[in-house]
């Protein structure tokens, strides 16, 4: 695994590209730090993707496909077809430059490759030369190119350096969406076989033990029966919840990642104390190991990928009778849901429109697909006084809020969690317009990029995120950064500890868990992670 | 390719442009090829052009509901939502179309990077960046401006709209010398603006770096061509005069498929002309055609419903799945061992077999 430089080092970033020398004459150099490893043939095949082999890129042969180029031709004119975006977007540019500096990697490593117009023009120059007239007749003069094995590389370098977070097609004037061409891209490399480990073992998993850490349902139980223990000593209380129970009314999905690696195990616990406070009041709700993943890399592999690993949550909700669903904190995942879910694998006439069974609330906006955000189902709770709150146990925190890309600008999620929070601690603080709600930064590891080996990207991708942060942090204190996306806490830590050391990382609902009050339960005097909760600090010792 | 090649080639394209009618007209005396051939085969190619290429995307479905959202979403009813920037229904899409259409709504966002870098740590600024904006509309809407005044030529007698708009367009009552009359007409407000809306157009993909480094052959040109169209338009209005009633009685011929090309009009006019042919006959095999496409772009023209109304993919198709079957035979033993319920208990045969 590459070094990656100190921060200091990484700061020297020049915006200006090069003067002569054009783009499509600059070769691509696939650089440690920057790329992530290729997919094993295990992880390939056991989904019966095509060209299953080891590979990796940094060696000169990707061990391609005799008929590669013919591959990629079919399958680039097939999706034309299918999708009039690509073909919209492969027309219509007219590179004003508007999107160029709105993208966190360009911000952070002053690649041109980075510029969104530019990772587009990648697979444009080639589009004009196989599907245009002009680009057949006239070759580099009409900005086309040859597929050569180099394009390729560039290519796929390319595509899996950006992380599909929609922020340039706010700016577009035709809202040309570098997600849309990212995703069709990564399809055609994955006809060759080309994914990255980190997303095609995570894809492997999923698809075979219900979530992308490859958590065998014995395990899973393991981990919700290790928070209960927690719980219980912080509370008194033994909330223990309910997995694949049949006949419950709302089946719960939450990303894998919350159930598996800090600070997102924090989150889950704050959905097991949620769920056990509203049993009382009617909630009756039950979690799955089969559907034990919220999050979908089959999204980031293909549009068929994704439709595969999403359709276990229909499935599971059939299979157990419940009447509709809860989804957790996570950000891809709800884009998924909201933008592609009742359309891969509905309709959902086997489940009932969304009713919170606690303040009766109908979610007509959920009522087709009939899945419900947690942050929506704990904003209702928390308007109709069903919940009893102390805010004053996060007063150690100085918060401030990262709008993730999906929930953001592929659903529009911006005043619930901002309620919510505000309801459950005192400080809060928002960083700076231009980096928060549709404009905000992505965390720079999202799109299946949160691998280890790739963390100079990483860092240098967060950037944006990471200095708006700071900005907070200088002027308010700011110590916490919360989130509603399971990617950004398992990231996060890494990019605060890089640029601002001081600030953690939290999921909305561990706060929401610190703040609920219970009846019958013990004086607390640590928060969720043992820490000692304010004006605890002496009995802590004691 | 860098950017003085692509300027090198679309300029000599450009140049070529003007050379092709100077030759043709000026010397070869090819009138009726230059005044009526070529406008029609243009007419015709930019006509036929666009219905085909919008056609061409209008036959690709739009398989899933991608609008990118730029507001709160419609959710609680206590939480206000924006029904614009994030619509749920189509009154809300249709307005953001119109913002989008008529004011460049998404490029009015539009900010400008700030990056500086003391001792190691960086500082990421965001600052004003209307010009592009700003230029982007002078532009256009000088170019429809412009466009609509020239009804004065196709159409006899001459619009009660002409006349207003070239009053409102006359308004500053500036001559192109530094006095009035001596027969030089008043100048146009909006001829001036499309001269600095293009000029600043060209200048920004130069001076910009990041903008220098994407430009192609094919954004040089058709500034080029606009600026000829233009150029060549003024100097027949404000400096060489060619025989006005003479271009009326060709055009209003062209526009009534009976063509005449009455003798004596300058060659000025060809060349006008030829660049306006070139130009709507490149129109629909080039990034121009941004102007049909901004209508039918998903991010823009869908709304955000796609978890109260199912949207449907025409080409949806069933895929393999892992099933719940399959996970619990794997899986049989080790979720009784742990206390989750199975479906299906272990047989005792399996059982028996294992002991």
């Amino acid at each position: 695994m590459a070094d990656t430089p100190k921060p200091d080092e990484l700061a020297k970033i020049d915006h200006a590209p090069p003067l002569c020398r054009g783009w499509m004459s600059t070769p691509v150099d696939i650089k440690p730090g920057i790329y992530c490893y290729g997919g094993k043939e295990k992880n390939l095949a056991t989904v019966d993707m095509p060209n299953a082999r080891d590979w990796n890129p940094a060696e000169e042969d990707w061990k391609l496909p005799e008929d590669w180029q013919e591959t990629v031709h079919d399958g680039f004119k097939d999706r034309l077809e299918r999708f009039r975006s690509l073909k919209l977007f492969m027309d219509i540019c007219v590179r004003c430059g508007a999107c160029a500096d709105k993208c966190h990697f360009f911000i952070g490593s002053g690649d041109p490759k980075n510029m969104p117009v530019l990772r587009a023009e990648l697979l444009r120059s080639v589009y004009r030369k196989k599907f245009t007239l002009g680009g057949k007749i006239l070759g580099p003069l009409a900005g086309a190119r040859d597929l050569t094995e180099d394009v390729l590389k560039e290519w796929w370098s390319y595509l899996y350096q950006c992380t599909e977070c929609r922020r340039c097609s706010v700016f577009c004037p035709y809202g040309i969406d570098t997600a849309e061409i990212t995703i069709l891209g990564r399809e055609l490399t994955n006809l060759l076989g080309l994914n990255t480990d980190w997303i095609s073992a995570p894809v492997a998993n999923c698809n075979r033990t219900g979530n992308h850490l490859g958590i065998q349902p014995h395990a899973y139980k393991d981990m919700l029966d290790f928070f209960t223990d927690e719980i219980e000593d912080i509370t008194g209380l033994r909330m223990e919840p309910d997995i694949n129970r049949k006949g419950a009314e709302v089946l719960f999905i939450t990303p894998s990642g919350d159930v598996f690696a800090d600070p997102g195990t924090f989150t889950a616990m704050g959905y097991l104390m949620l769920f056990y406070y509203l049993k009382d009041l009617g909630l009756d709700i039950t979690w799955s190991t089969y559907a034990s993943e919220g999050g979908n890399f089959g999204y980031f592999t293909s549009h068929e990928m994704a439709k595969r690993l999403n359709a276990k949550m229909y499935a599971e909700a059939k299979r157990l009778g419940v009447k509709w669903i809860l989804g957790g904190e996570c950000g891809h995942m709800w884009r998924v849901l909201n933008q592609y879910m009742d359309t891969f694998n509905g309709p959902a006439d086997f489940l009932e429109e969304p009713v919170s069974p606690i303040t009766g609330t109908r979610f007509e906006n959920a009522n087709s697909t009939k899945m419900v955000h947690i942050i929506e189902f704990t904003a209702d709770l928390i308007k109709n006084n069903k919940l009893k709150l102390d805010p004053s146990r996060n007063d150690n925190l100085r918060v401030t809020f990262h709008d993730s890309c999906n929930t953001a600008r592929g659903m529009g999620i911006f005043e619930e969690p901002r309620y919510v929070i505000k309801s459950v601690c005192n400080n809060f603080f928002e960083m700076p317009a231009g980096t928060i709600r549709e404009q905000t930064f992505c965390c720079g590891s999202g799109s299946g990029l949160n691998a280890g080996e790739n963390m100079e990207l990483r860092m240098r991708g967060g950037l944006p995120r990471a200095n708006a942060v700071k900005h907070v942090h200088e002027k308010h204190g700011v110590n916490m950064l919360s989130c509603i996306c399971a990617i950004d806490r398992a990231v996060f830590p890494n990019l605060m500890e890089y640029w601002v050391p001081e600030v953690d990382v939290t999921g909305v609902h561990e706060m929401v868990a610190n703040a609920l009050v219970f009846e019958g339960e013990q004086k607390r005097t640590t928060d969720l992670r043992g820490e000692p909760l304010p004006g605890m600090e002496d009995e802590e010792d004691v | 390719m860098n950017f003085m090649l692509s300027m090198l080639i679309s300029a000599c394209a450009a140049i070529l442009v003007v050379l092709i009618p100077f030759i043709g007209v000026g010397a070869l005396d090819l009138q009726f090829l230059f005044g009526v051939l070529i406008p029609y085969a243009a007419m015709a190619t930019f006509f036929v052009g666009i219905v085909v290429r919008v056609i061409g995307w209008a036959c690709s479905p739009v398989p899933f509901r991608i609008p990118t959202t730029a507001g709160q979403q419609w959710s609680l009813p206590w939480i206000k939502s924006s029904p614009v920037d994030n619509p749920r229904g189509q009154g809300g899409v249709v307005i953001r179309m119109i913002l989008e259409v008529l004011l460049f709504r998404s490029l009015f966002r539009n900010t400008r990077l700030e990056y500086r870098n003391a001792e190691g740590s960086p500082k990421i600024d965001y600052e004003w960046e209307k010009w592009l904006w700003l230029a982007a509309l002078a532009f256009h809407y000088s170019f429809l401006v412009i466009f609509l005044r020239h009804f004065r030529f196709f159409v006899e007698p001459i619009p009660g709209f002409v006349r207003i708009l070239e009053s409102l367009d006359g308004f500053l009552q500036l001559g192109i010398l530094p006095f009035n009359g001596m027969g030089v007409p008043g100048v146009y407000v909006t001829d001036l603006l499309l001269l600095a809306a293009v000029t600043y157009l060209f200048l920004r993909r130069l001076y910009i770096p990041q903008v220098r480094y994407i430009s192609l052959p094919a954004d040089y040109f058709p500034l080029f061509l606009i600026l000829a169209l233009g150029l060549t338009g003024m100097l027949m209005r404000y400096c060489i005069r060619v025989d006005i009633t003479a271009v009326k009685e060709l055009v209003i011929g062209l526009f009534k498929f009976s063509p005449v090309v009455p003798d004596g009009i300058g060659v000025l006019f060809y060349i006008h002309l030829f660049i306006l042919s070139v130009l709507i006959a490149y129109f629909p095999f080039s990034k121009l055609m941004h102007f049909a496409g901004v209508f039918l772009s998903p991010t823009r023209n869908l709304s955000n419903n796609s978890r109260m109304v199912r949207h449907v993919n025409p080409w949806n198709y069933p895929v393999k799945t892992h099933t719940y079957e399959e996970y619990e035979d794997e899986f049989r033993e080790h979720m009784i061992e742990a206390g989750i319920p199975v479906d299906k208990e272990p047989e005792p045969e399996e059982e028996e077999k294992k002991e």
